[in-house]
């Protein structure tokens, strides 16, 4: 049966070799504390399920000492000129779509067919991690399909991948860290601290004041934690259930759908939610650490005055 | 109480713009210190907790296709095909993108984007491609700006295209909330809640991208 576990194995290695390749870059400003940071993360895709729970928190902290102390630095840039890849460019033509649109279009493929592949009556692939695995094949499947219609230099694609993650930096681990940070917030049970405050702190009688402080505190409590998801189940339960529902007699439905896309407003407006807000400003090399939520920002507060004004017209009988 | 200052490291850190990792590190010491677990079995929590998220990261596996497809020249190529369309401004282009975003997700079809696979290597070249071409040469400020329009795009659809689909996951999380305490709703109501705010989404931003176009047209105006 294929697991995640196999997709870890990969990443080991593509992170691994980026390590080595850093290593033995005499050129790069900061070869031994990039070499460090990917290897670490190797070590922790690679062997993480084996080692103790403690061994894996020392992984953490040996990565963030790493990048906050020395930095995670980009290479030296593109090793083809401009000139080469207009040339590249040219030569290849709309061939470059292929592969790229290979990875939607076997990822969307894999996902539909499959959970329903058995082999002897055992199921091909874990049918709770379906779609992870149908990811990582189509990354797979279009990496060879790059190699077999580009034919660059066998070595091409861990060179490239070590330069993109050397541009990520260690942006490229943050998603994953904030996730762990979520799960200790769960364990040590700040959610619920959080509802119980907020239904004391809640005035009752005016529904406009209720419907706002549902929708505006979905958006802040997301902000807060980086993620709806974490935020809905507290404010729904602790403010839109037992105030705009029992009490204003609201329609649940159109409550806790609207509810949810307030918190959504809020993922916009958010540094913890790193991999849509701070990710891509490292892929796409922007000096500004929050350019990506000033952008978004303007809109996700008309947003949220929409989603204010569309649950008090339409959740309430008046 | 105690827990909470975990968000207080989250919020100060942030604000003022400490190293992310080392901020959420220390956020998550702090909550399990406050919470009475001792340092070993914070670190320990912590470095399950990260082991278990480890999916997260499964995303970067594209790189070495998209950094092979980069020198091959997808970025070149992208750009040259939007500087043949003639119509193509960068906000329209970030228009249709956007679009394309917000319907594949009603679909269910969340996996057609992302910024590593889509906006690096194909909308953010043609949306700068469109803006050099009208405005005779782009500065760093401007180049920019388009670039974090160009991410904005891809989340704004995904997040007010996918609740439209009805066994999209947090659909199922709210239905699995509210059964919780009692209260039943059907996913497709709850989807078909998401579409006015979803055409808002299209309208408001779609908006702002077309301003973002006369913004640029004034800005090349100035300098010519």
């Amino acid at each position: 049966m294929i697991t995640v576990e196999f997709l870890y194995r990969l990443m080991g290695i593509l992170t691994g070799t980026a390590a080595v390749i850093n290593l033995r870059d005499m050129a790069h400003p900061s070869r031994y504390a990039n070499a460090a940071f990917w290897g670490l993360w190797s070590v922790s895709f690679l062997f993480g399920s084996a080692l103790p729970d403690l061994a894996n928190g020392i992984l953490i902290l040996a990565m963030v000492a790493v990048a906050s102390l020395r930095g995670v630095k980009a290479s030296g840039g593109e090793q083809q000129t401009l000139a080469e890849r207009s040339a590249s460019a040219a030569k290849f033509g709309n061939t470059l779509f292929i592969p790229a649109l290979a990875i939607p279009a076997v990822t969307l493929f894999a996902n539909v067919t499959l959970g329903k592949i058995t082999i002897g009556g055992v199921a091909l692939v874990d049918p709770k991690q379906v779609t992870l695995v149908a990811l990582g094949l189509a990354t797979i499947l279009s990496l060879l399909l790059g190699l077999v219609l580009l034919r660059p230099p066998l070595r091409a694609p861990f060179v490239e991948a070590r330069r993109l993650l050397d541009s990520v930096g260690w942006a490229a681990m943050l998603p994953q860290l904030l996730a762990a940070l979520g799960a200790v917030f769960a364990a040590a049970g700040v959610g619920t601290v959080v509802s119980t405050l907020a239904a004391g702190w809640i005035p009752d009688g005016a529904p406009l004041l209720s419907v706002a402080a549902y929708t505006v505190g979905m958006a802040l409590l997301t902000m807060l934690m980086g993620n709806a998801f974490a935020a809905f189940p507290v404010m729904t339960l602790g403010i839109a259930v037992p105030l705009l529902v029992t009490q204003l007699h609201g329609d649940p439905t159109i409550i806790a759908a609207i509810g949810m896309l307030s918190g959504f407003c809020g993922t916009l407006m958010t540094p913890m939610a790193a991999n849509f807000n701070l990710v891509p400003v490292a892929l796409l090399e922007l000096p500004d650490r929050y350019a990506v939520i000033r952008v978004q920002w303007p809109t996700a507060l008309l947003l949220l005055a929409t989603n204010t004004a569309l649950m008090y017209f339409f959740a309430f009988p008046h | 109480m105690l827990v909470l200052s975990g968000l207080l490291v989250v919020v100060l850190g942030f604000a003022f713009r400490v190293n992310p990792l080392l901020v959420v590190t220390v956020a998550g010491l702090v909550t399990g210190l406050a919470g009475g677990l001792g340092f070993a079995r914070t670190l320990g929590t912590l470095g399950h907790a990260f082991t278990d998220s480890r999916y997260v990261a499964i995303v970067w596996l594209v790189l070495p296709v998209i950094g092979l497809l980069e020198r091959a020249g997808l970025k070149e190529r992208a750009r040259e095909m939007v500087l043949r369309m003639q119509s193509a401004t960068a906000g329209r282009v970030l228009l249709a993108y956007l679009a394309l975003r917000q319907v594949t997700a009603a679909l269910g079809l969340v996996s057609l984007g992302g910024h590593p696979q889509m906006v690096r290597p194909l909308v953010a070249p043609m949306a700068e491609g469109a803006a050099e071409r009208d405005t005779g040469g782009l500065d760093e400020e401007t180049r920019h700006e388009i670039r974090a329009h160009a991410a904005a795009v891809d989340n704004i659809g995904v997040f007010f295209g996918e609740d439209v689909f009805i066994a999209i996951g947090s659909i199922l999380l709210i239905k699995g909330v509210l059964e919780q305490v009692g209260i039943r709703v059907l996913p497709t109501q709850l989807a078909m809640w998401a579409i006015p705010t979803a055409i808002a989404a299209f309208v408001v931003h779609g908006a702002r991208l077309l301003l973002l176009d006369r913004r640029l047209a004034r800005r090349a105006g100035s300098v010519a």
